[in-house]
């Protein structure tokens, strides 16, 4: 007769396995993000090489968005901040950075060489930084909902745009090795924005010259955000958040803590706001003008039009709201009358977002071409 | 649950969605078709023959990316229709080299972002074979990046900051670089104004503010002039009288004000309210015809420096102005002559151009020397800048009425026969000037230190680093921007 410790064990599952498998798709999406640079970005050729980099950065934007609007239900317009931060942190450490090391500011080395793992890391500590930020605007948070809430993290949006706009120019090469990286930490450009970054992002086909894999790159932290966004919304954070969401004082009698909650949520966020602003900032330059309450708000709308809370909505939303504007950029200046009517039809014939809160593959008429997946909901 | 009366309802929204989009979409289309047949036409034609367009008897395609819509959509439209006039022209002389030339626009929406995605797309899509753009710099540096990454020549028309043409040997210019409005103004106020004490109130903010004051300051000082005092500003302050009040203390004979003119028009009437009596003075950020609109008659005597004035008495510009009025049915800007003379420089060089490969038409371009433009005689330096005059204007009567030109160091003005029509254009300037107007000839013959330096860098000759130093100032950031 065995014990109940050793029946439990028994019916455990191999944790290393259950972990090995857990990383599927991640590698999925990394063998993805390889096929998208590899084959499809030199057989599309640089324009439309130049599209799928920007869809991969609005992915990123708005599925990290989606956590604090979509699952946690508050209302941030602080992603652009996020954004700014994360990639003004970036830039700054891969263009003085790179001078420290290398003594220039150029693209260093070939493709996952030095450079690239360099650009890498300064992307993941941005979004670190991006993250703390987060902290700070979640903190208060804590005691603010809805309008108020806005108001708040579109304050930080302005005031680091504000601060940006004060810095000083970006020292030229031999100038910024004299003063070292620390004596060169308020020369990010100024309103002009942050000039000579080093382009690690960059959709030309990749191995046509060294450090060009831009779209490689963009889709391994797309891979990361939409998997740990998948992870969130099944684990039992995740549905604090959406618990909070629907009814903050009901989620509090139920034991979650909200305080914790929203704040992880603003954290994560950030997190991946700050990678791609890191990644935006190494395709274009950074400038504060850009990266202000108007792209917050872009953000906004793709959530929004995605449905809040559904992740593939989210990413629908990104690739539809970046590739329409340049699909109607033969009409001059009608084009933007064209998007912002497209986007009220849209909204009054599902004001719910595309997808409402579900996911794609849980809508009626995917389930109708597809066949039926679950049989949960069936009546 | 029922599902099925949502379902319908779903199938019915998204059919509505899809109507209300098509419907949008052809119903502008029409629109466009209609209101505007060139440009929608090029653009559809361009996009359908692709592939024969490098062919050596088709049209020669060349791209024009500008902000069409957003915060300097002006500025975009206003250099589109310069660039459109002188297409027009051009195909009905019979075209570049027995080829009709086709312009494709394509808008940035006035973000640098987009602009590296329109020239990827001009260059890419389109195959252009030249690039006309961008208004802003901050958008043609990143457009220009593109340009020479594939090799295809641009000219930029109207972006001032030195940064634009240092990216590479296919970017030129047709207009005056940055350091160069400051040197103006000092040597208007130094030379013709006979000011010797100027106040500075400048926008902190605006690189291209804090620059023109930089510049300004470099050049009035080496004259002999003197500061009076500097004072700062931030884009949309409501309350300057600190500012105004120091200014009007320190004795100051003018002020240089090099912001934008909704600031400026704003400050002026304070200015005056307080009983600072000076005339202003301004740069290119003055441009607009809003100026007058909030200045009132408080801007009135006031002067600034600029790219062209549709009163100089140049056949080239009376020419353009007729023609622009006919076709517009409005008064050119500054924008529009740039505009005009960018496109003109490159059919130019296309036509003289051994070939229309990338090297041959940038160096053919490259090498552009006094070419007749409306703005002034276009000669393209070593950095691909182009050298050539700016002009003086005063605000009379609610208008710019042309005052003087101020050739770069080392150059002469070109006028027209000496003093006749500008004279009469030219009342004496400033309430504050004892001294009666000098002539035209008079600001290239002021004896400077560095009067016989042949290439003009701005003002800043002793400066060891000019570009770098300029390199700031292009700013973009002010939506009102007009000192592109």
């Amino acid at each position: 007769m065995k014990t109940l410790a050793e029946r439990t064990a028994a019916q455990r599952p191999n944790v290393a396995l259950t972990a090995l498998l857990s990383l599927a798709p991640l590698a999925v999406g990394v063998i993805a993000a390889f096929l998208l640079q590899a084959v499809l970005a030199p057989a599309v050729g640089p324009f439309y090489a130049k599209l799928v980099l920007d869809v991969g950065i609005a992915i990123l934007l708005s599925v990290s968005l989606n956590i604090v609007n979509g699952f946690a239900g508050q209302f941030s317009l602080g992603h652009g901040g996020f954004m700014l931060v994360g990639g003004y942190t970036a830039a700054y450490l891969t263009y003085y950075g790179s001078i420290a090391l290398w003594g220039t500011a150029e693209i260093h080395g070939g493709f996952m060489e030095g450079g690239d793992i360099f650009f890498m890391v300064a992307c993941v500590v941005g979004g670190i930084v991006a993250a703390l930020a987060g902290l700070l605007v979640g903190l208060p948070s804590l005691r603010l909902r809805g309008d108020y809430l806005a108001i708040v993290t579109l304050g930080f949006g302005e005031i680091m745009r504000v601060v940006i706009q004060r810095t000083g120019d970006v020292l030229p090469v031999a100038e910024a090795k004299q003063k070292g990286m620390l004596g060169s930490l308020t020369n990010v450009g100024g309103s002009l924005g942050f000039t000579d970054v080093p382009q690690y992002v960059s959709p030309t086909p990749w191995l046509e010259k060294t450090g060009h894999a831009g779209i490689f790159f963009t889709y391994i932290f797309v891979a990361i955000c939409v998997v740990v966004a998948f992870r969130l919304k099944a684990s039992s954070n995740g549905r604090a958040l959406l618990a909070v969401r629907e009814n903050e004082v009901a989620a509090e009698a139920m034991g979650v803590v909200t305080a914790r909650a929203k704040v992880t949520a603003f954290v994560m966020a950030a997190f991946f706001a700050g990678i791609a602003g890191g990644l935006f900032g190494h395709q274009s330059t950074l400038s504060p003008s850009e990266l202000g309450f108007q792209k917050s708000i872009d953000i906004v709308i793709m959530v929004v039009l995605g449905g809040m809370g559904s992740i593939s909505g989210a990413v629908l939303a990104a690739i539809v709201l970046t590739l329409l504007p340049e699909a109607l950029r033969n009409f001059s200046q009608y084009r933007m009358i064209i998007y912002a009517l497209s986007l009220i039809a849209i909204m009054i014939a599902r004001p719910q977002g595309l997808f409402g809160t579900k996911e794609i593959w849980e809508t009626t008429w995917w389930r109708r071409l597809f066949g039926r997946r679950t049989k949960a909901e069936a009546p | 649950m029922n599902f099925s009366g949502w379902t319908n309802r779903s199938v019915q929204t998204w059919l509505l969605t899809a109507v209300a989009s098509a419907t949008a979409v052809a119903a502008v289309s029409c629109n466009k078709m209609g209101g505007d047949k060139n440009k929608s036409q090029n653009g559809s034609n361009a996009v359908g023959s692709n592939a024969p367009a490098k062919a050596e008897t088709g049209p020669i395609l060349i791209g024009h990316y500008a902000s069409m819509t957003g915060p300097e959509a002006t500025f975009g439209q206003s250099t589109d229709n310069g660039v459109r006039l002188a297409l027009e022209e051009r195909n009905a002389k019979g075209g570049i080299k027995g080829r009709k030339v086709e312009i494709k626009t394509l808008d940035t929406a006035s973000k640098a972002s987009e602009g590296k995605t329109v020239v990827t797309r001009l260059i890419n899509e389109d195959h252009v074979v030249a690039l006309l753009g961008e208004v802003a710099s901050k958008i043609s540096l990143e457009g220009g990046k593109v340009a020479q990454q594939f090799g295809v020549p641009m000219i930029s028309p109207s972006s001032t900051n030195a940064k634009v043409t240092e990216l590479g040997n296919m970017i030129s210019r047709v207009c005056f670089i940055d350091g160069f409005q400051g040197y103006v103004m000092a040597k208007f106020a130094k030379g013709d104004l006979k000011f010797d004490k100027v106040a500075i109130l400048y926008d902190q903010a605006a690189p291209y503010s804090k620059g023109l004051a930089e510049d300004f300051t470099a050049a009035y000082t080496e004259m002999g002039g003197a500061i009076a005092t500097k004072q700062e500003y931030t884009a949309g302050d409501v309350d300057v009288a600190a500012q105004l009040g120091n200014i009007k203390t320190s004795g100051a004979q003018a002020v240089y004000l090099p912001g934008y003119y909704t600031d400026v028009g704003n400050i002026v009437r304070q200015a005056r309210k307080q009983g600072v009596t000076v005339p202003f003075l301004g740069g290119d950020g003055w441009d607009s015809s809003k100026l007058t609109e909030i200045g009132g008659d408080a801007i009135e005597g006031s002067y600034y420096s600029n790219h062209y004035s549709f009163e100089e008495q140049r056949s080239e510009v009376q020419d353009f102005v007729a023609k622009y009025k006919a076709k517009f049915g409005q008064v050119p800007d500054g924008l529009a002559a740039l505009g005009y003379d960018a496109a003109r420089v490159m059919f130019d060089a296309m036509e003289r151009a051994p070939s229309l490969s990338g090297n041959d038409l940038a160096a053919t371009i490259a090498a552009t020397k006094d070419f007749p433009g409306v703005t002034g005689k276009i000669t393209l330096d070593a950095k691909r800048d182009a050298i050539k005059q700016a002009v003086v204007l005063q605000i009379k009567a609610g208008k710019p009425a042309y005052v003087t030109s101020v050739a770069p160091k080392g150059m002469d003005v070109v006028m027209p026969a000496t003093g006749s029509g500008s004279a009469a254009a030219t009342p004496a300037p400033g309430a504050g000037s004892a001294e009666p107007p000098t002539g035209g000839a008079a600001p290239a013959a002021e004896p400077t230190p560095a009067a016989a330096t042949p290439v003009m860098r701005g003002a800043s000759q002793d400066k060891t680093e000019p570009a770098k130093k300029s390199a700031g100032k292009g700013d973009k950031a002010d939506p009102d921007d007009g000192g592109e």
